[in-house]
């Protein structure tokens, strides 16, 4: 018998479940030094406030390769207070920048679902950007897993 | 000679009852000094609506014997709550006498000599004794649920497809059900199905995965006692985790709190007084959504197979938890008016399967499901000196026998076996029949793989599995036991983060610690992954029984579990 390295041993599986993932890295990701980077260039240096943002995503991931995740914002869309721009970040991913979403007063409302590819368990972080320059973000943890068993 | 029957009576007037005090009603089977059909019936109905629940019968249509678990740990918020509570503790905590017959349904304490007394349970013939009692006391009332992982669990669903378990459910009248392992038959059979059937198949946290549509009805309605009942359906959240995807590719799903949250409102805009989530979350991960939605009068929990004598109130909200096997039944009694629950009286009613009669209809059904089967249901693999059973959060011995199969069979180091919280038990002294090893293995991927891991890999797969049942947030949990291993033994501390939970993991044969980068060759069963090879596991453990014609496991000391 051949020694298998870690990939097809993914595609064997183990008897606990699932192995089906990009990677099996669960310890805690370190990425997360970079995507403190993009939040900070994104938001101009201020620390976003917590709130409005809702990120709407699975806990468990039933597919690493393609997460679905929403976001969407608190706002009435008109006068001050309107979102201009979101930005999704995966903070756990080798390139946790996944995607900034534009708005103006004419989207009437502030959301957007994209799907992501997630190497690991991670937070996905939203931050909105206000038209009067405030912040907010939200965060939510998907967990990537082997897999276990079901009852 | 004294049949079963008159055995229980005799014995249960010998042992003196008086262990029923904290289940209210039990009282007068006490005075009674005798259990009877009509003592488990007992019900002094209340309201104008009676649920009936069972959940998790695994396909076990006959009587069996199941051991409740006797470590079901707690973590975080949930530590030492029910239903993570287990022997004594469970006894005292709920006001139940040690070897009365609650405590041998409902616990693991002295399970082989209670056993002996009070006999097998369950039995879906049993089963529709009290269906059909309840449904002449309250015609107009009752309303039957069931919460899923009903098609699977037997030889005879697998050889049927389910087939068989479809049949028998649609003859007791079931109103409505939900689903996890039905899902394992696939897409295309379970879309057979659902088509065909003539009662309510309810999942509204599934959605394809392409568009993100419903794809199943999320809620069905029933008219019962003048009040408007609206039952949503909640299908196990991580079934395509769990279980493998690949026979399920466009079917997408999740706890989808926001999604069961729009489905009470639609149910409450459409004018019910009573809402009803038919669950297969498993208990905890109930306990905190109750917390979280509004509007939800009762949960119906399931998948955890967990099985509690009162409801817990969550705010508002009920949670009944009816255990699995067919070992209880669940009738809750509301009284509903003006779209408001008033009140409630709540019995889980232990199926003893000497004490119930068998209903003629469904018991000749069930016999004519497994005449074509019953030469090879009975067939004789070996016999165990010792307790095989299954449920706990490390090990059992049953799985330990699987294990030892594996490793011989297979020619392995290590033996992986998944912690499913079906598979029933075998009593001393008793024939191990195929009948039993499929009551134990019984899936649509059961092929025993061989292949080789890294010290490294099996780490990292016992601290995922370990983070799935010890996850400090419900939500994170998929409600399984731990994995079982054979070969190696380990130490795990619950309480810790996932990553550091395992350590010491030690080859047993020469006390070696596993090191990370060296190969072990592996053997397990059930992966989830398209395209494993092996020969089914249930022929694996018959051959391994038929080489050794009787086995004695004693429960394994290999896990050893600090912290906490």
């Amino acid at each position: 018998m051949k020694t298998v390295n870690r990939r097809h041993v993914l595609m064997i599986g183990a008897g606990a479940a699932a192995l089906g993932l990009v990677g099996l890295d669960i310890h805690p990701a370190l990425a997360e030094g970079k995507a403190d980077e993009l939040i900070k260039a994104f938001t101009g240096g201020a620390a976003p406030q917590e709130g409005r943002v809702t990120i709407s995503a699975p806990e468990i991931a039933e597919n690493g390769n393609t997460v679905p995740v929403s976001v969407s914002v608190e706002s009435a869309m008109s006068g001050d207070d309107v979102v201009e721009s979101v930005m999704l970040v995966a903070e756990g991913n080798p390139n946790p920048g996944v995607a900034t979403f534009n708005f103006s007063s004419m989207s009437g409302q502030a959301g957007a679902s994209t799907r992501i590819r997630m190497a690991k368990t991670q937070r996905i972080i939203a931050v909105a950007k206000m038209k009067d320059g405030s912040t907010y973000m939200g965060a939510k943890t998907v967990k990537v897993t082997i897999g276990g068993c079901g009852g | 000679m004294l049949s079963r029957r008159d055995f229980l009576q005799v014995a249960l007037a010998a042992s003196a009852l008086t262990g029923f005090s904290g289940v209210g009603q039990w009282a007068r089977v006490a005075a009674q000094q005798s259990l009877t059909e009509a003592d488990l019936l007992a019900f002094e109905p209340l309201g104008n609506v009676t649920l009936l629940h069972i959940t998790d019968i695994h396909a076990q249509v006959k009587p069996v014997y199941f051991r409740e678990p006797s470590v079901n740990l707690g973590i975080g918020e949930v530590e030492g709550l029910p239903p993570h509570i287990t022997g004594a503790d469970f006894l005292a905590r709920f006001g139940i006498d040690a070897g009365s017959p609650m405590a041998y349904a409902l616990t693991s304490e002295d399970f082989a000599a209670l056993a002996n007394s009070y006999g097998r349970v369950g039995g879906v013939d049993r089963i529709a004794t009290i269906l059909k009692a309840v449904r002449a006391e309250r015609p107009e009332n009752t309303l039957f649920l069931d919460g899923g992982d009903t098609w699977q669990g037997s030889y005879t669903s697998f050889q049927s497809n389910g087939q068989d378990m479809v049949d028998i459910m649609t003859a007791l009248g079931t109103d409505a059900m939900t689903a996890h392992w039905e899902f394992t038959f696939g897409e295309d059979r379970v879309g057979e199905i659902v088509d065909g059937l003539d009662f309510a198949f309810l999942a509204g946290n599934v959605r394809d995965t392409e568009w993100e549509e419903p794809a199943f009805e999320p809620i069905a309605y029933f008219d019962r006692g003048g009040a408007k009942i609206a039952v949503i359906g909640q299908a196990f959240p991580y079934t395509p985790v769990a279980n493998p995807r690949w026979k399920i590719p466009k079917w997408s799903f999740g706890i989808r709190e926001d999604d069961v949250q729009a489905h009470i409102d639609t149910a409450r805009g459409a004018g019910a007084d009573l809402v009803v989530l038919l669950s297969h979350n498993g208990f905890d991960v109930d306990r905190k959504l109750a917390g979280r939605v509004t509007g939800l009068d009762v949960i119906l929990t399931g998948h955890t197979h967990d099985a509690l004598p009162v409801a817990i109130e969550v705010g508002k909200t009920l949670l009944i938890a009816s255990g699995s096997n067919g070992k209880f039944v669940s009738r809750l009694d509301l009284d509903v008016r003006d779209g408001a629950v008033h009140g409630y009286r709540y019995r889980l009613i232990p199926v003893f399967a000497d004490v119930i009669a068998p209903d003629p209809e469904i018991a000749a059904l069930i016999d004519k499901i497994r005449a074509p089967h019953e030469a090879e249901l009975s067939r004789v693999l070996g016999r165990s000196e010792s307790l095989l059973y299954r449920r706990g959060n490390f090990n059992g011995t049953f799985d330990d026998l699987i294990c030892q199969a594996l490793l011989e069979e297979r020619d392995a180091e290590i033996a992986l076996s998944p912690g499913f919280r079906w598979g029933t038990s075998v009593m001393p002294g008793q024939d191990i029949t195929v009948e039993d090893v499929h009551n134990a293995t019984s899936m649509t991927y059961p092929e025993a793989y061989r292949t080789e891991m890294t010290g490294k890999l099996l780490h990292d797969i016992l601290e995922d599995v370990a983070d799935n049942l010890f996850n400090p947030d419900p939500y994170y949990q998929q409600g399984g036991d731990m994995v079982r291993v054979g070969g190696i033994g380990y130490t795990i501390d619950p309480s810790k983060a996932i990553g550091s939970r395992i350590t010491d993991i030690t080859l047993l044969k020469s006390g070696e610690k596993v090191a990370p980068e060296k190969a072990y060759v592996v053997a397990g069963w059930a992966s989830v992954n398209e395209g494993t090879e092996g020969p089914p596991i249930w022929d694996v453990v018959a051959n391994h029984l038929t080489k050794h014609g009787t086995v004695n496991i004693q429960p394994d000391r290999a896990v050893k579990v600090i912290g906490g």
